[in-house]
C-alpha cells in the first residue's frame, strides 16, 4: 500500500502515525466442536462484537501446542486466544484437559519471554454460546489494545518471512 | 552464484575434496547403524560428483547429528558436520528446513530472541541465597535453561533451572560472585547448526555486546552447546569477542582448591556431551571434576571420551526411531556400567535421556538416576 509521494512534499510527521489507534493482530485458535460453531453461532444470531481476531480452527484445543502460541507471537500477534469446549464436553472425551496443561506451559514461556500474561487466554465456549463467544473476544480485544503492541512482533524472527509491523 | 560455486564453498570449508571414500565415517556414524539409508560417506561422495542439488531437498541433510564421531576417523580430516552445516544454510535460502521436533517452539524462541525490543523476564530462578552481581569479572551464562523449565519440568520429573542454582552455588562456594545478565539471548548454537545464519549472526552480536558491557573477561557456563558456540564459533562470525569462554568443568578443576566436597558414597559414569569432548576436546576437565569428591567411584561406559555416543538428536530436529534406538543403547551402556547415577555436562542429553526413560519407546530401559554434573557437583558441597 505504498503511496505515492508527491515530490518536494513533507513525509508525514511521526507524531501524526501516533495518533493512529492501535489495532491489535489477535489470533484465535478456536475447537471445531465447540468454540469455531460458537463464534458461528454468533454470526448467526448477529452478535455486533470487535472484528480485530483471526480465527484458526483446530480439530480440538487440546492440539493446541506451545508451538503454535509462540509462532504467532513471533509473526507479529499481539494477543492469543486458545478457546476450546467446556470442562466434560470434549468430543474427544480429555482433550481440553491437554488443552490446560499445554496452556500451562504456554503460560511459562510468555512470562519468560517477557510478554504480559494477559496477551494469552484460554476460554471455554460451547456451540451453543454465540453471545458469550462475541463477549469474550470484545474483552480479549480490549485487554490486549490497553497492553499495547507486542514488543516482539516489531523485529523478531528476521528470516521467517514474518511481515514487520507497519 | 552457480550451483557449483555453493556447493564449492561448502566443500572447501569443509576438506570435502580430500575424501578418500574409504568409508570410517559410515562405519563409526551412529545415525547410519540404525538408518541404512544415511550413510556419510554417499553424501559426501555424491556431493562432489555433482550431486549436490538431490541432498537439498534430502532428509538426509537434517539426519546428520553433527556429533562428530565421523570427524575423529577420518584420516583425511574432512569436517563432515562443518560440510553439513553449510549446506543446510543453502537449503534454507531454497525454502527446505529441518523437521523440528517439540512443534517447533525452541526455534520460535530462539528466533523471537532475536528481536532487540523485547525485554525477557529470565532471572525468576534467582534464590536470595544465590549471589550475584551485575558486573564483574566472571560471568555466568545461563542459556535457555529458564525456558526449558516451563516447557520440560512438568513432563520430565526435573527442572532444568535447577543447573543454573546449582551453578551459582559452586561459584559462590569458590569464592565468585557471577555475574548474571538479563539481557542474555539464546547463544544461538541450534540456529546455526540447522542453517539459520542470519539469525544466529544476530544473536551473536547482541550477546557479545551485553557480554562486554558487563565488563566480564570470563564467561562460564554449564552448557556443553552454549561452551562451544561461545568459544569456537563466535569469532567466526563477529570477530574477537574480547573474553575468554569455559565450561563449568574446567573452572571447577582450576578453582579445586577453593572447593571442598563431602564424601559421597555413589558411583557414577559420565556421559560425554558431543559439543564437550569432540567439538571442543574437553575430555578430562569433566573427569577430573567429579575426581575431586571423595569415595565417589566414577566408572567408564564401553564408549566414552571421544568415543562417546551420542545422546541421539541435536538441534531440536529430525527426533525420530533412530534417535530413540541411539538413546536407549546409550542408557543400556550407562546400566552395565554398574554406576546407579549418569553424570551428564549438557542440559539436553539430560533432557532427551528423560525423555527416553518416560516415553515408553524404550521399554525395559533401567529407570536410573540423570544428573547434571553441576547439580552432582552442588549436592557433594561441602557446607
Amino acid at each position: 500500500m505504498a503511496r505515492k509521494k508527491t515530490p518536494g512534499a513533507k513525509t508525514p510527521a511521526r507524531g501524526r502515525k501516533k495518533a493512529v489507534e492501535f489495532v491489535p493482530r489477535i489470533i484465535v485458535f478456536a475447537c471445531n466442536w465447540c468454540s469455531y460453531a460458537g463464534a458461528d453461532n454468533a454470526g448467526v444470531n448477529r452478535i455486533q462484537y470487535s472484528p480485530h481476531f483471526r480465527v484458526i480452527r483446530t480439530m480440538c484445543s487440546g492440539r493446541v501446542h506451545p508451538s503454535f502460541v509462540l509462532r504467532a507471537f513471533e509473526l507479529g500477534a499481539d494477543g492469543v486466544l486458545v478457546s476450546g469446549c467446556h470442562i466434560g464436553d470434549c468430543h474427544y472425551i480429555f482433550g481440553n484437559e491437554r488443552a490446560i496443561e499445554n496452556f500451562e506451559k504456554t503460560k511459562a514461556l510468555v512470562k519468560t519471554l517477557g510478554l504480559e500474561e494477559g496477551r494469552i487466554r484460554l476460554e471455554w465456549v460451547s456451540a451453543a454460546e454465540g453471545p458469550r463467544f462475541g463477549q469474550v473476544i470484545d474483552e480479549f480485544v480490549d485487554a490486549v489494545r490497553n497492553l499495547g503492541p507486542s514488543p516482539i512482533g516489531k523485529n523478531g524472527g528476521a528470516a521467517t518471512g514474518a511481515e514487520p509491523r507497519k | 552464484m552457480s550451483n557449483v560455486e555453493i556447493f564449492w564453498k561448502s566443500i572447501k570449508s569443509s576438506r570435502a575434496y580430500s575424501c578418500l571414500e574409504c568409508g570410517k565415517c559410515t562405519a563409526c556414524c551412529p545415525v547410519s547403524r540404525y538408518n541404512g539409508v544415511f550413510s556419510p560417506r554417499r553424501v559426501v561422495a555424491e556431493t562432489i560428483e555433482g550431486g549436490g542439488e538431490g541432498l537439498i531437498s534430502n532428509a538426509a541433510l537434517w539426519e546428520c547429528l553433527t556429533c562428530g564421531m565421523c570427524e575423529e576417523r577420518c584420516p583425511m580430516d574432512v569436517h563432515f558436520s562443518e560440510f553439513m552445516r553449510s549446506l543446510r544454510t543453502v537449503a534454507l535460502d531454497r525454502g527446505f528446513s529441518s523437521v523440528p521436533s517439540h512443534g517447533g517452539v525452541l526455534q520460535s524462541l530462539m528466533r523471537m530472541m532475536v528481536s532487540p525490543t523485547m525485554k525477557q523476564d529470565r532471572m525468576w530462578w534467582v534464590t536470595e541465597d544465590l549471589e550475584i552481581e551485575s558486573r564483574g569479572e566472571i560471568l555466568y551464562f545461563v542459556g535457555c535453561l529458564p525456558y526449558f523449565d516451563g516447557l520440560f519440568a512438568p513432563d520430565f520429573k526435573f527442572k532444568p533451572t535447577d543447573i543454573a542454582q546449582a551453578t551459582v552455588r559452586i561459584l559462590n562456594a569458590a569464592g565468585i560472585q557471577p555475574v548474571v545478565d538479563p539481557n542474555e539471548r539464546c547463544c544461538g548454537h541450534d540456529l546455526l547448526w540447522s542453517g539459520d545464519e542470519k539469525n544466529f549472526k544476530m544473536l551473536a552480536e547482541q550477546n557479545v555486546a551485553a557480554i562486554r558491557e558487563t565488563g566480564a573477561s570470563v564467561v562460564v557456563t554449564a552448557c556443553a552447546e552454549c561452551a562451544s558456540t561461545l568459544r569456537d564459533v563466535y569469532p567466526a562470525y563477529v570477530g574477537a569477542p574480547g573474553f575468554e569462554v569455559k565450561h563449568l568443568a574446567e573452572l571447577v578443576t582450576e578453582r579445586s582448591g577453593d572447593l571442598s566436597f563431602k564424601e559421597a558414597a555413589a558411583s557414577v559414569t559420565f556421559q560425554d556431551p558431543c559439543r564437550l569432548s569432540r567439538h571442543m576436546g574437553l575430555k578430562d576437565a569433566p573427569r577430573q571434576a567429579l575426581d575431586l569428591v571423595p569415595g565417589l567411584t566414577r566408572v567408564e561406559m564401553l564408549h566414552s571420551g571421544s568415543n562417546a555416543m551420542c545422546c541421539g538428536t541435536s538441534a531440536w530436529m529430525s527426533c525420530d526411531q533412530t534417535s530413540k534406538r541411539i538413546q536407549g543403547d546409550r542408557l543400556a551402556e550407562a546400566e552395565d556400567t554398574g554406576a546407579d547415577t549418569l553424570v551428564t555436562a549438557c542440559p539436553k542429553c539430560q533432557i532427551h535421556f528423560r525423555c527416553a526413560l518416560s516415553d515408553g519407546q524404550t521399554s525395559g530401559q533401567p529407570q536410573m538416576d540423570i544428573q547434571d554434573l553441576s547439580v552432582f557437583l552442588a549436592s557433594c558441597l561441602q557446607r
